[in-house]
């Protein structure tokens, strides 16, 4: 008997400590990758700053009505994108992401609206695919690193959906629910209704003291805008999955900070009874050859 | 002479931007060259070659899978999909 308590304490000692190896090196990672994953975020500012502030000057200047930005009447049906991650360990980032999704849903489906959902990242994917429940297309991309090419595709397919008659399953709305990234301690689940679009957003530049100018627009206003909405469309999808990459490896961070900070607590109270459990077969030991030459010595 | 001001910029990331004296660009229906004191203008863009006279008398040079370009008062932002080859000067950023 006497070590037996100990073996098990030790063993779990050893356990939690490479667990707490596994926790600090993702947290190392996702720590050096935030970084990265935010100067993306900015480098990728210049590109929707100029489209945003070109599709305003269009907007502006012409009357031009755009099927991207009219309202359809002709179905109720609505799409819905979630972006989440592809891994886990990212503490509740992937719960309240999907929280937020089903909450939408929920909403939409009250409206008396049919919803079609898009899935990107694993994540969000697997949670559906085990609940049975249909997407109607799924990417998983490397959600931690995002590409403006996978960005381009989503952004080609829903566009796709929207434009599509209302027989051939055509939505006419576009949800996307993402989590914006405020700060390294807070990220927020954030639903934006995509299309059909509200160009009057940006209009007004900030810091702009003058108005717009008056542009010539070749081939034509029409052509323009055919061309800038859907750009717009993908740099503004593109910017959403960036932005929640960086919530990503900051809630990675925190989790696997947490994580760390638990086994050492853990490992620190188990160290303590393996302690307490070799003092204890220790004193035992003694109490029993005492005793035993005790009554040897009686007898 | 006044001088253009060049923001060459791709999804992304901004490719080039600096001071130049000439823009010349694959519109839709030709060719857009622009100098300063160009009226506004906002064209569509085709595949092609993106070139960038700069003041130091040296070319940057961008073949790009289309996109679009704005002018207004002598800014010129050059937004294009994907930037396949840039030649002449180094990128002025980072």
């Amino acid at each position: 008997m006497a070590g037996g308590s100990q073996r098990v304490y030790k063993q779990r000692i050893k356990s939690t400590q490479s667990l707490k190896k596994m926790f600090r090196a993702q947290e190392l990672i996702a720590a050096s990758r935030i970084g990265k994953a935010r100067s993306r975020t900015a480098a990728a500012a210049p590109y929707e700053k100029a489209i945003t502030r070109a599709v305003s000057a269009v907007a502006t200047h012409t009357s031009t009505q755009h099927p991207l930005t009219s309202e359809r009447t002709d179905t109720n049906r609505v799409a819905v994108l979630v972006i989440s991650s592809d891994r886990g360990m990212a503490g509740s980032y992937s719960a309240s992401i999907v929280r937020e999704t089903e909450r939408l849903v929920a909403q939409l489906q009250g409206e008396g609206k049919e919803v079609d959902l898009y899935a990107a990242g694993r994540r969000a994917i697997s949670y559906y695919g085990y609940r049975g429940r249909a997407l109607k297309a799924e990417w998983s991309y490397g959600s931690d690193n995002p590409q403006a090419d996978v960005a381009g595709e989503i952004a080609d397919t829903l566009l796709g959906a929207f434009l599509a008659p209302a027989a051939e399953g055509g939505v006419g709305e576009l949800h996307v629910v993402y989590t914006q990234f405020v700060n390294m301690v807070t990220q927020r689940p954030r639903v934006v209704r995509m299309l059909p679009l509200e160009v009057v957003e940006g209009v007004a530049v900030p810091g702009e003291h003058e108005a717009l100018p008056l542009y010539d627009f070749e081939p034509s206003p029409e052509v323009v805008l055919d061309s800038l909405l859907p750009r717009y469309v993908r740099s503004r999808i593109f910017s959403f999955m960036l932005d929640a990459a960086a919530s990503e490896l900051a809630a990675r961070q925190r989790a696997m900070h947490t994580a760390t900070d638990n086994a050492e607590d853990l490992i620190r109270t188990y160290t303590r009874l393996a302690n307490q459990a070799r003092q204890a077969d220790i004193t035992q030991e003694i109490s029993e050859i005492v005793s035993g030459a005790d009554a040897l010595a009686a007898s | 002479m006044a001088e253009l001001n060049v923001d060459l910029v791709a999804a992304d990331r901004k490719v080039w931007s600096g001071a130049a004296h000439e823009v010349s660009a694959p519109s839709m229906e030709g060719q857009v060259g622009i100098r300063a004191g160009h009226t506004p203008i906002l064209a569509v863009l085709r595949p092609g070659t993106v070139k960038v006279s700069t003041t130091q008398a040296t070319a940057v040079e961008a073949h790009v899978t289309g996109g679009f370009i704005s002018v207004d008062s002598d800014l010129v932002t050059i937004v294009v999909d994907e930037i396949s080859e840039l030649s002449g000067r180094e990128p002025a950023l980072h």
